[in-house]
């Protein structure tokens, strides 16, 4: 594996109780934004999930760079119906500093997350994702809940300091992808 | 005042405060974790190993604290999270705590104290249980709760990272299980269980953040005690109905939407 190479994922079978992804093989880079574009249901989920460990692996093998720390962004982001804990300390939990936040969420910073729009929320835990000390961001559908004006703001995120990380994002929305991604990879069944 | 000051009660008072303080800061990471009933699970292990505890001669917090460090011990090893493994618990502990009140010679009245609670009867014994205990969560919490924290915002960073996250996991099941023990023999299984719930109930609806959650159910805690403590002696009343009482109260004056946006 190169010295900046993140991930290295070879004719890559996973899934859950059967394969529903492969065979892949894919190679990332420090400083790459790689997206993963198909249908639903055609396995981009479980392709993260395998990376990050959570899917089963049925043939073929995933090779991260030694001592590589990951942040993962599921598709729907854990939220509490009710849980006193402000913008600023979810940033805390995960890791990662408030610096360059766009200013709609730097007024929303001291304010509980409970109480956070689904946008809002959204953006702040890509933020976190984004600007934690991961070497490898895994994103799973990260433009959902956001209007065009928060998928702006999700798009300049991406851009700032992409040297410093890899990152896989999944999406359905195949405009974003071709505005903010290096290269897309197709999945299919 | 006077009464809270009264040297007769200096040491169940300082015992019971400590775990007033504690009960609360472990009842908001419970309840951050989903797992709220553990403090009805744990204490009604705990009940039913102090009792048999009693009757092999041994104390009760002694007792107690072998049987719910088992029950938070076996729940972590065998990896069971949510209510249901604490529901499990409250069902056996209930069983066994009535078998043994009814089969051996420590009763139905020993039965009856570590349900009501017998603060006012509190020794040496258990004041250097709940003091060892605000110590150890003095020095665990602040490592343990950022983890907690994290795991329950982020679930996948664990398994992603590949972290030896049962160490903490494990860690707290554990403490919680100490707390609560201790908190049972002295403070009733129906008087641990309400400051586990209730101060961090409301503190979950009133509290503008994390620090400030764990602030307010530590002084919600600490406060209702002190208010049962005397009010119990004054009135005459078993110390825990008193209790579980006033936190009562101060959860009906919490409002039920905490602030507004």
């Amino acid at each position: 594996m190169g010295s900046d190479r993140l991930l290295t994922i070879t004719d890559l079978r996973a899934g859950w109780q059967r394969p529903v992804i492969g065979p892949l093989s894919l190679a990332l880079e420090r400083g790459e934004v790689v997206g993963l574009w198909g249908a639903n249901g055609s396995g981009k989920s479980t392709l993260l999930a395998a990376v990050a460990d959570g899917a089963r692996i049925f043939a073929g093998r995933i090779e991260r760079a030694p001592g590589l720390t990951l942040a993962v962004q599921p598709q729907a982001p854990v939220r509490l119906p009710r849980l006193p804990v402000t913008g600023r300390e979810l940033l805390r939990a995960a890791g990662a500093d408030a610096h360059g936040l766009p200013d709609r969420l730097v007024s929303a910073l001291d304010r509980r997350i409970d109480r956070f729009s689904g946008g809002q929320y959204q953006l702040l835990c890509v933020w976190a994702a984004l600007r934690g000390n991961a070497d490898l961001v895994l994103l799973d559908e990260p433009t959902n809940n956001l209007d065009p004006a928060h998928e702006a703001l999700l798009a300049d995120m991406l851009s700032r300091d992409a040297a410093d990380r890899g990152v896989l994002v999944v999406s359905h929305e195949r405009p974003f992808l071709e505005r903010t991604c290096g290269r897309i990879l197709e999945v299919d069944r | 005042m006077e009464t809270l000051l009264d040297p007769l009660f200096r040491i169940p008072l300082a015992a019971g405060l400590l775990l007033a303080l504690v009960l609360p800061l472990l009842g908001a990471a419970l309840m951050l974790r989903d797992e709220w009933l553990a403090a009805l699970g744990l204490a009604h292990m705990a009940a039913a190993g102090a009792l048999a505890g009693l009757a092999a001669g041994a104390p009760a917090v002694a007792g107690g604290l072998a049987a719910a460090l088992g029950g938070g011990a076996a729940k972590g090893l065998l990896k069971v999270r949510g209510n249901i493994a604490y529901a499990f618990m409250i069902l056996g502990g209930w069983s066994a705590l009535l078998l043994i009140a009814a089969n051996t010679g420590v009763g139905d009245a020993l039965g009856r104290a570590l349900i009501e609670g017998q603060l006012y009867f509190a020794g040496p014994v258990d004041l250097a249980a709940a003091l060892l205990l605000a110590l150890v969560a003095a020095a665990a919490l602040p490592r343990l709760l950022p983890r907690l924290l994290r795991a329950r915002l982020f679930p996948q960073h664990e398994t992603a990272n590949r972290l030896p996250a049962w160490r903490w996991h494990l860690g707290f099941d554990l403490l919680a299980a100490a707390g609560i023990a201790a908190a049972t023999a002295t403070l009733g299984l129906m008087g641990a269980f309400a400051l586990v719930l209730v101060p961090a109930w409301c503190a979950f609806r009133l509290a503008p953040g994390w620090r400030w959650a764990l602030l307010l159910a530590a002084l919600t805690g600490a406060g209702a005690y002190l208010a049962a403590f005397a009010l119990a002696l004054r009135l005459d009343q078993p110390f825990a109905p008193v209790l579980v009482a006033i936190l009562l109260v101060a959860a009906a004056a919490t409002p039920l939407s905490g602030l507004r946006r």
